[in-house]
């Protein structure tokens, strides 16, 4: 598996999984949805698991590609 | 009944030094009898080097205070002559339970390996802890060791000179002033002497508090170690039941930043909270109630010229991870050695600074383990507690979310990796054994390999020659010689050899490994002695 994060399009039928995304939120508070965001994160973290990858995810979703 | 803690087991009786006409100078002495002061006093005494240790208390630990001690201090005490009534009278704990609100989450069993003389864990209150190390300190008298503890003897005062120190002492009945060649100061994490000499002690508090109730009750929870995160009895907040002895239960409840303490620590308060926890039809008794806050923070060097930091008094950690008494055990088994062999000639001065590096490198990982467990229990913004409930719910449905859970990251080793005094890694390999670690034990036959190392320098063999003894720079090293075939469970190959063919170990006195080769070179070992002697 490559080290490098993948940052070119990637997702089979974008819009699909943009619009499950959003129905997963769909009626939760504030606060839920918080906390679904968070356990998504954590599923999602797991699954990659290749720690360098994850670096560069954080670092890229806090908008600091360079690193 | 008085409790063992309230009893003086070292009480106050004037010395000759009170008496004499200019200051005794003493080899070693040492400041505070806890834990970490005893160990270093009783280590230096029974490798015959004269040593004094001055508290200005003359009892035991005051409640239970430390109660986990891991399988690494245990093998210290064994090397110290006092591991075997702690093993005794410990218990011993595997199973660990993890509860989220009000529900359990998941379980885990620590699954310690076998073959190894002592437990993972055992809990164990430090006055129990305390009273088997002052029983030993008097059995090396009986036995004529140098050592003696006296008792409501406070430090005041400290002098530092270029080739000893100078203190003066209070006492009941007026002070005096002592000299000493070396002073090892375990005096706490509020370290009297750190703040007489003017140094700092640095690091990041934790804005929370802790009460810890010790109860005596007839309850059937098992010997397990139960941890709450946001129970339905202290909301918001964190919970801990763990077993010591004698039917006594440690509770740890987080009581958060503002309160009031000593209205907190009142029975009429305590007890209600307790029963909101146990049950209102659990029968208990009230042994000790105390409350804590904390700090994780260490000194910029633990050496400080012939005046040595150890245990609180240089590092200070959360209480997560029983990262304290059991890592300033650690120090002073680092120590002790290299002092000895300093104050021998047989070393140069300069092998001490290898004690701020090894035992710096120690607190650091401990701060960082018990940080990190700290803010997780405890977390402290919006954001960190949505991203610890989410690794808690998660923990509940799903195997991978377990590893994440924090609530303390029990103490093990330290492995001295980069320490000067290393030889490179000559061998292919298990990584646990390599230079810088602390030996893993393993059984031979009906003993150990572990008290076979015990305080001098060792070449261990397994299926390889050497000479039975090497001498380098003053230095004896002597050989142990074994097989794979002395051990049948094949622990000691798979620790020490992996799939290397034969292996040649040069031990420290404190049981950590320095250097390995699949072979005996002589040149190679003696310089590795020189090395691990910080003579070159």
């Amino acid at each position: 598996m490559s080290d490098q994060l993948t940052l070119s399009p990637n997702i089979d039928g974008a819009d699909d999984f943009y619009a499950e995304l959003l129905a997963v939120h769909e009626g939760l508070s504030k606060e839920d949805s918080d906390a679904l965001n968070a356990r998504l994160i954590l599923v999602l973290a797991n699954q990659i698991g290749n720690r360098a990858i994850l670096t560069q995810a954080l670092a890229a979703a806090a908008l600091k590609p360079e690193v | 009944m008085n409790k063992i803690f309230e009893v003086p087991m070292y009480p106050y009786e004037r010395h000759a030094d009170q008496d004499a006409p200019s200051p005794v100078r003493h080899r070693v002495i040492v400041v505070g009898a806890g834990p970490i002061g005893l160990g270093a006093a009783i280590d230096l005494a029974q490798q015959g080097i004269e040593v004094v240790v001055l508290d200005d208390n003359d009892k035991v630990s005051f409640g239970s205070r430390a109660i986990c001690f891991a399988k690494r201090p245990l093998e210290i005490l064994d090397r110290l002559g006092c591991g075997q009534p702690m093993v005794d009278k410990g218990v011993q704990w595997n199973v660990g339970k993890v509860f989220f609100d009000d529900r359990e989450v998941y379980n885990f069993d620590l699954l310690p390996e076998d073959g190894h003389k002592r437990p993972a864990f055992i809990n164990l209150q430090q006055y129990y802890f305390e009273e088997y190390m002052v029983n030993r300190v008097f059995e090396l008298q009986a036995q004529g060791a140098p050592i003696e503890i006296r008792g409501r003897n406070k430090v005041s005062a400290v002098g530092t000179h270029p080739d000893h120190v100078t203190i003066e002492v209070d006492t009941p009945e007026g002070s005096y002033n002592l000299e000493a060649d070396w002073i090892i100061a375990c005096d706490g994490a509020g370290s009297p002497m750190r703040s007489m000499l003017g140094k700092d002690f640095v690091g990041r508090v934790f804005e929370d508090n802790f009460l810890i109730a010790d109860v005596i009750m007839e309850a059937d929870f098992p010997t397990e170690r139960w941890f709450w995160f946001d129970p339905p009895f202290n909301k918001g907040q964190s919970a801990l039941l763990h077993k010591q002895p004698d039917g006594v239960w440690r509770i740890d409840l987080q009581l958060g930043w503002d309160i009031d303490k000593e209205r907190e620590k009142r029975p009429e308060n305590v007890i209600p909270r307790l029963k909101a926890m146990l049950g209102d039809d659990v029968e208990f008794e009230l042994e000790w109630v105390s409350i804590y806050t904390f700090q994780c923070r260490r000194m910029e060097q633990f050496r400080h010229g012939r005046v040595l930091f150890a245990g609180d008094a240089a590092h200070q950690v959360s209480p997560f991870g029983a990262r304290g008494a059991n890592s300033g055990l650690q120090d002073t088994d680092n120590l002790c050695w290299k002092l000895k062999l300093v104050m021998e000639g047989k070393a140069p001065e300069s092998l001490l600074d290898s004690y701020d590096v090894e035992r710096i490198h120690g607190a650091d990982e401990n701060i960082l383990n018990s940080s990190r467990s700290t803010d997780f229990i405890t977390p402290k913004s919006e954001i960190s507690r949505t991203l610890r409930d989410a690794v808690l719910d998660l923990s509940e449905h799903y195997e991978f979310a377990r590893p994440l859970v924090n609530s303390g990251r029990l103490s093990v080793p330290c492995t001295y990796d980069g320490s000067p005094l290393n030889s490179a890694d000559a061998l292919n390999g298990p990584a646990r054994s390599r230079p810088g670690s602390a030996c893993p034990d393993a059984p031979l036959g009906d003993g150990f390999l572990l008290p076979k190392l015990a305080d001098k320098f060792t070449l261990l063999t397994i299926d390889a020659d050497a000479p039975d003894v090497l001498e380098e720079s003053g230095i004896t090293v002597e050989r142990l010689a074994l097989s794979v075939t002395d051990d049948k469970t094949l622990a000691l190959k798979e620790r020490y050899l992996g799939d290397a063919p034969s292996g040649v170990y040069l031990i420290r006195p404190d049981q950590h490994v320095a250097a390995r080769r699949p072979n005996f070179d002589e040149n190679q070992f003696r310089a590795a002695v020189r090395r691990a002697t910080g003579q070159e």
